[in-house]
C-alpha cells in the first residue's frame, strides 16, 4: 500500500504543486490535532470579535513599534512555539519508549512520522522558542538597561519580529499542508537534496528559516547600532551591565554567522529548485561543502543562544546575592572570548568526517579552550555569592538550577571535545544528553530565571514565588531524569534518532527518560498555571509592583516604573557607576519627583510591519508550493510596504510636556504609596539606600 | 537548603543505573581501538570530574553559608567587594591548566587513534563497506565474496575497512570495536579496527540517513581463523552471485533487510560504486 503523494507531481499555474492529497486526510492523529488548532483558533477570534479587540490589538500591539511590545510578542510566540516543540519531545520519548517495550507493536509513530517530528522539534525548540525568548527578552531589557528610549530603528524592530512569526507560522502550516523535512534539524545534504527528499518538507524547512534567519540578521544589526549609538551619558562600554555586553556580543556573532546560513540555504534552494549541484552526490557537488557551511553557521549560534542566558544569570545573581558582580572586567572579556572562540569550533560537530589527525586535534583543542572563559564566568557567579546575603526567590532557584546542571553539560563536552572521545561518542545518545544539558540547563534556565526576574517589569506583577519554585524544582528534576538515562545508553552504544529500539537492555533508561520528560511537562504546566494565577492576583499586595523596582536592581531598567511608559525614561538619566541605578538609590536620587519634564520624540506605530510579515508568510508558502504568481505577490507586498514606510513623512511625533509630567505624576504617585507599604520596605534588599540594615 | 531536596532522587536513580550497568558497549570494548579510547574517555572524565566536584560543594556551601537566612551572615556581608586578585587568578588559572593538560591528551590521542593509522606492521586485511538505502554492503575482495547486514571477521586480525556510501551519508559504527566514520558518496574513508576476542557485537549506522536509518543495523561476528574459513565457505554455498542485475535490485530502497549471502562479487564493484559519483556524469 503506498500512500498518495503529498504533492501534485504535475504543477498547475494556479496551485502549483498543491493538491487535494496535500492535506493529510488519512492520518487520524495529525488531523485531530489540525481539528484542535482549528477550533481553537476559531475560538479565539470569536473571542476578540466578541470583545471588540481587534482595533485596539491591531493599534496597541501587532503594529506598535514599542521595543517592550515588540519582546511580549516574542516572548508569547516562544511560548506557544514551546508547548508545540514539547509537545514533539513527548512523542519521541514515548515513542522510544513504547517501541522498546513492544507496546502497539513497534509503538505507534511510523518512521515517516518520528523523522518529522524529531526535526520539528530541533528547529523550533532553537529557531522558534529559544531565539525569540531570547530576543524577546533582549528587547524588553536591553534599551532600558543603557537609558535609551527605544532600539536604534523601532520599525525595522516590528518587521523582524513578523518575519520571525512568519517563519514559525510556515513550520506549523506544514502540519497540515503537506508535510515537513524529514532530514534532522540541520538538513543534511545528500539527504536533503531534491533526489532523496522529493517531497516539500525540506522547501518548508529552508523558507521558514530563511524567512526567520532573515529577521534575526536585522535584529542583531539594529541591537548594535543601539548599543553603540543610545548609551545614556556616561555609560561607558565597561560600564555597561553584563546582560547589554552579553546581547552586545550576541549581535555581533548572529550578524556575522547569519549571512552564512542565508547563503547556504540558497545554494541548497538553487539545488532544489534550479537542478543545481551544490551538494549533491555528482556533477562536482559535495556534501561535505554543506556539513562545513552548516556548522560554520550552527556552532557560534549555540553560543549565541546561551551568552544572554549568561547576562541573565549575571545580573539575577548580582541582585540575589545583594552584592555588587564579582569581577566585572573579567565577565566581559571572558563574554568576548567566547564570542571570538565560537567561529573556531565548527569541525567540532564532525570529527569522523575523516579529516586528518592535526586538523581534528586543532579543532578538539581550539573547543576545550572555550570551556577556561565559560569557567570563569561560572566561578565569578559563584563568588558573586561569597560573602552576599542571598536572597532564595524563584529567580534565584533557576540560577542555582543553572549552576548545578550547566556544570554537568560543560564536563561532558569538554569529553566530547577530544576527537578520538568522540569518534565513539559522535551520534550518540550520550551526544544527544550533552547538548540538552547545555541547552536547557544553560541557555533555557537562565532565560526563565531571567523572565521571572524581569516579569514584574514587564507586568507590573510579580510572579508567584511558590508556583516559581515548584515549578523550577520540577524542570530540574524532570531534567536529571530524563538526560541522565541518555547518558547511559549512550555510553551503552545507542544512537540517536531512532524510532524503534529493539535492545531490551535499554528499556529501563527508556522508560526513566519517558518519566522525566512527564516531569518536565508538569514544570511547564506550572509555569503556565503561574501565568494565570498571578495574573488574576495581580493586585495582591505581595505581587504588585507599585515602585518599578520590587527586587531592589542595581540596574536602570529598575529605574523606570512597571510596566514602563512608552518612552521609558522622562528623561535620560546619568551614568557614574556600574551600578546605575543603585548608586542613585545610594545617593538618595533615585526616586525623585522632578520639577519639568522634556518633550520626548516618538516613532509612530507602523501597519507596514505585519503587512511585510504577511507577505513574506505568502510568499514563503507560495515557494513551497511553486506557485509562483503568488510568491511573487507577496514579494511585492513586501518591497511595497518597505517603501511606503521608508517615504513616509509622518513616522514621528513629540509628547507633551504636560502630557508628560502627568504620566510622570501617576507613577511617582505610586512610589509613594508603596514606600509607606511593609511590602516595599521588605523587599529583598531592605532599605532604597542600599545599604545593609 | 531548601533547593538541596529535589537533588536526591536524581542522584539515587543514576546510582541504581550504573550499579546495574556494568557492562555498557563502550565500557568494556573487544579490541585495541575500543580500549584505547576508553582509557582517554575515563581519564577525561577523572580529570574533570576533579574540578566539577569541587565546583558543585563550593556552589552548594556557598548559598548555604551566605544564605540570607544564616546566622552569621552579617559578619561576613561585603556588599562592594567585587574583586580579588588572587581569586581572579584561580578562577583564570585553574581551568587553564586542566585544559593544557587535556590540550596534551587531545593532540596524542588524536595522532594515535586516527582512523587511518594501520594497527600493525604487516598487510591489514581490507573489507569494503558500502552505506546503501538502507543496508549495509560488505564486500571481501580477498574471498570475492559479499554480504549484507552481516560482518564476519577473524579474531586477532587487524582490518581495514574502506567506506562509501552508494547513497545519503552514514556512519559506520561497531560501539565494541571503537571508533565510527562517515560512509559518503563518491569518497571513501578508512577506518582501522580489530577484535581481540571472539564474539557477536552489534554494528550499525550512527548518522540518520533517512526513513529506513533504524533498520541499518548489523551483527559483527569475531571469529576465530578456521571459524571465519568456515563462514566463508557457508558464504560461498549459500549465496548468490552479486552480478549488475542483482546489484541494480539491492540498489532499490528497503528497510530491515534481511541477512544476505552473495557467493561471487566482483572486487571492481567498489570502485565503481564511489567513481558513479565523481565527475559530471549525469546525461538526463
Amino acid at each position: 500500500m503506498t500512500e498518495p503523494l503529498e504533492f501534485a507531481e504535475h504543477p498547475t499555474f494556479l496551485f502549483g504543486r498543491l493538491s487535494w492529497h496535500s492535506i493529510p486526510w488519512h492520518e487520524p492523529i495529525v488531523m485531530s490535532v489540525t481539528a484542535v488548532i482549528f477550533l481553537t483558533a476559531f475560538a479565539l477570534v470569536a473571542l476578540i470579535t466578541y470583545k471588540k479587540a481587534w482595533t485596539s490589538l491591531w493599534h496597541d500591539w501587532f503594529s506598535s513599534v514599542d521595543h517592550k511590545k515588540i519582546g511580549i510578542m516574542y516572548i508569547l510566540l516562544a511560548i506557544v512555539m514551546l508547548v508545540r516543540g514539547f509537545s514533539d519531545a513527548l512523542m519521541l520519548t514515548s515513542q522510544q519508549a513504547a517501541s522498546v517495550s513492544g507496546a502497539f507493536g513497534n509503538g505507534y509513530l511510523p518512521p515517516e512520522h518520528f523523522d518529522q517530528v524529531f526535526t520539528a522539534h530541533g528547529v523550533i525548540m532553537i529557531f522558534f522558542v529559544a531565539t525569540p525568548l531570547m530576543i524577546g527578552l533582549a528587547n524588553l531589557i536591553m534599551p532600558l538597561q543603557i537609558g535609551a528610549r527605544d532600539v536604534a530603528y523601532p520599525f525595522l524592530n516590528l518587521v523582524s519580529f513578523w518575519f520571525a512569526a512568519a517563519g514559525a507560522i510556515l513550520v506549523n502550516l506544514s502540519l497540515f499542508i503537506g508535510k515537513f523535512a524529514a532530514t534532522g534539524w540541520l538538513a543534511y545534504t545528500p539527504l536533503s537534496g531534491l533526489h532523496y527528499s522529493p517531497g516539500v518538507g525540506v522547501d518548508y524547512w529552508i523558507w521558514a528559516l530563511q524567512i526567520s534567519g532573515i529577521g534575526t540578521t536585522l535584529t542583531a544589526v539594529n541591537f548594535i547600532a543601539t548599543i553603540i549609538k543610545m548609551r545614556a551619558p556616561g555609560m561607558t562600554l565597561m560600564k555597561m551591565p553584563v546582560f547589554t555586553w552579553t546581547i552586545f556580543c550576541n549581535s555581533f556573532l548572529a550578524m556575522l554567522i547569519f549571512p552564512i546560513l542565508t547563503a547556504t540555504i540558497a545554494m541548497l534552494t538553487m539545488d532544489r529548485y534550479f537542478d543545481m549541484h551544490f551538494f549533491t552526490g555528482g556533477d562536482g557537488g559535495n556534501q561535505m561543502m554543506w556539513v562545513n557551511l552548516i556548522w560554520a553557521w550552527g556552532h557560534p549560534e549555540v553560543y549565541l543562544l546561551v551568552l544572554p542566558a549568561f547576562g541573565m544569570i549575571s545580573e539575577v545573581v548580582a541582585t540575589f546575592s545583594r552584592k555588587r558582580l564579582f569581577g566585572y572586567s573579567s565577565l566581559v572579556y571572558a563574554t568576548v572570548a567566547i564570542m571570538v572562540l565560537s567561529y573556531l569550533v565548527w569541525l567540532h560537530h564532525f570529527f569522523t568526517m575523516g579529516a586528518g589527525a592535526s586538523v581534528n586535534a586543532f579543532f578538539g583543542i581550539m573547543t576545550m579552550i572555550i570551556a577556561i572563559p565559560t569557567g570563569v564566568k561560572l566561578y565569578n557567579w559563584i563568588f558573586t555569592m561569597y560573602r552576599g546575603k542571598i536572597v532564595f526567590s524563584a529567580a534565584m532557584w533557576w540560577v542555582m538550577s543553572f549552576l548545578l546542571t550547566f556544570i554537568v553539560g560543560g564536563m561532558t563536552g569538554v569529553m566530547l571535545s577530544i576527537p578520538s572521545n568522540d569518534y565513539v561518542l559522535h551520534n550518540s545518545v550520550f551526544l544527544v544528553a550533552h547538548f540538552h544539558n547545555t541547552i536547557i540547563g544553560g541557555a533555557v534556565y537562565g532565560y526563565f530565571a531571567g523572565l521571572t526576574y524581569w516579569y514584574p517589569k514587564i507586568s507590573g506583577y510579580k510572579l508567584d514565588e511558590k508556583l516559581g519554585k515548584i515549578a523550577c524544582s520540577l524542570w530540574f528534576v524532570g531534567f536529571f531524569l530524563a538526560w541522565f538515562p541518555k547518558y547511559l545508553t549512550g555510553l551503552n552504544g545507542m544512537t540517536r534518532r531512532l524510532f524503534m529500539v529493539t535492545d531490551k537492555q535499554m528499556a529501563p533508561y527508556l522508560y526513566l527518560s519517558f518519566l522525566g520528560a512527564l516531569v518536565i511537562l508538569c514544570g511547564i504546566i506550572v509555569m503556565l498555571y503561574n501565568f494565570y494565577y498571578s495574573h488574576r492576583h495581580r493586585f495582591d499586595a505581595n505581587l504588585i509592583d507599585e515602585s518599578g523596582d520590587p527586587w531592589n536592581g542595581r540596574t536602570l531598567e529598575w529605574a523606570t516604573s512597571s510596566p514602563p511608559a512608552f518612552y521609558n525614561f522622562a528623561a535620560i538619566p546619568k551614568v557614574a557607576d556600574r551600578d546605575a541605578f543603585q548608586a542613585l538609590k545610594i545617593q538618595n536620587q533615585a526616586f525623585r519627583r522632578k520639577e519639568s519634564y522634556p518633550r520626548i520624540h516618538m516613532p509612530r506605530n507602523a501597519w507596514e510591519g505585519p503587512v511585510m510579515g504577511i507577505a513574506s508568510l505568502i510568499m514563503g508558502f507560495a515557494l513551497v508550493w511553486h506557485i509562483w504568481w503568488l510568491a511573487l505577490f507577496g514579494f511585492i507586498g513586501i518591497v511595497v510596504s518597505w517603501m511606503r514606510r521608508s517615504f513616509s513623512s509622518d513616522k514621528d511625533y513629540y509628547v507633551e510636556t504636560e502630557e508628560v509630567a502627568r504620566i510622570e505624576g501617576i507613577h511617582h504617585d505610586r512610589i509613594d504609596s508603596a514606600m509607606t507599604k511593609a511590602s516595599f520596605a521588605t523587599r529583598p534588599l531592605l532599605s532604597p539606600a542600599g545599604k545593609s540594615v | 537548603m531548601k533547593f538541596r531536596t529535589p537533588l536526591y532522587p536524581p542522584v539515587l536513580v543514576l546510582i541504581a543505573l550504573l550499579l546495574q550497568g556494568c557492562d555498557y558497549a563502550l565500557l568494556s570494548p573487544q579490541g585495541p581501538v575500543g580500549e584505547q579510547i576508553r582509557k582517554t574517555l575515563l581519564i577525561t572524565a577523572g580529570a574533570m570530574l576533579l574540578v566539577v566536584i569541587p565546583t558543585l560543594f563550593m556552589i552548594v556551601y556557598f548559598a548555604r553559608r551566605y544564605s540570607s537566612k544564616h546566622a552569621d551572615v552579617e559578619k561576613t556581608y561585603a556588599p562592594d567587594w567585587d574583586h580579588s586578585g588572587k581569586i581572579e587568578a584561580i578562577a583564570w588559572g585553574v581551568p587553564i591548566v586542566i585544559i593544557a593538560v587535556l590540550a596534551t591528551i587531545t593532540y596524542i590521542a588524536t595522532h594515535e587513534l586516527d582512523p587511518r593509522r594501520r594497527l600493525s606492521e604487516t598487510q591489514p586485511m581490507v573489507i569494503d563497506v558500502v552505506s546503501m538505502n538502507w543496508k549495509w554492503l560488505f564486500l571481501y575482495p580477498d574471498e570475492k565474496v559479499a554480504t549484507v547486514n552481516e560482518l564476519a571477521i577473524p579474531v586477532d586480525q587487524p582490518i581495514e575497512f574502506h567506506i562509501t556510501s552508494d547513497s545519503t551519508m552514514n556512519s559506520f559504527f561497531i560501539p565494541r570495536l571503537g571508533s565510527q566514520i562517515y560512509a559518503m558518496s563518491g569518497m571513501e574513508n578508512r577506518l582501522n579496527l580489530m577484535a581481540t576476542s571472539a564474539g557477536v557485537y552489534q554494528g550499525m549506522s550512527a548518522n540518520y540517513s533517512g526513513f529506513g536509518f533504524a533498520g541499518m543495523k548489523f551483527k559483527v561476528h569475531a571469529l576465530s581463523r578456521n571459524d571465519y574459513r568456515e563462514w566463508v565457505a557457508n558464504v560461498r554455498s549459500a549465496g548468490v552471485p552479486l552480478t549488475d542485475a542483482v546489484f541494480s535490485a539491492l540498489q532499490k530502497d528497503s528497510r530491515f533487510h534481511p541477512v544476505t549471502y552473495y557467493s561471487e562479487a566482483d572486487p571492481g564493484l567498489y570502485g565503481k560504486i564511489i567513481h558513479k559519483f565523481t565527475g559530471v556524469t549525469r546525461n538526463d
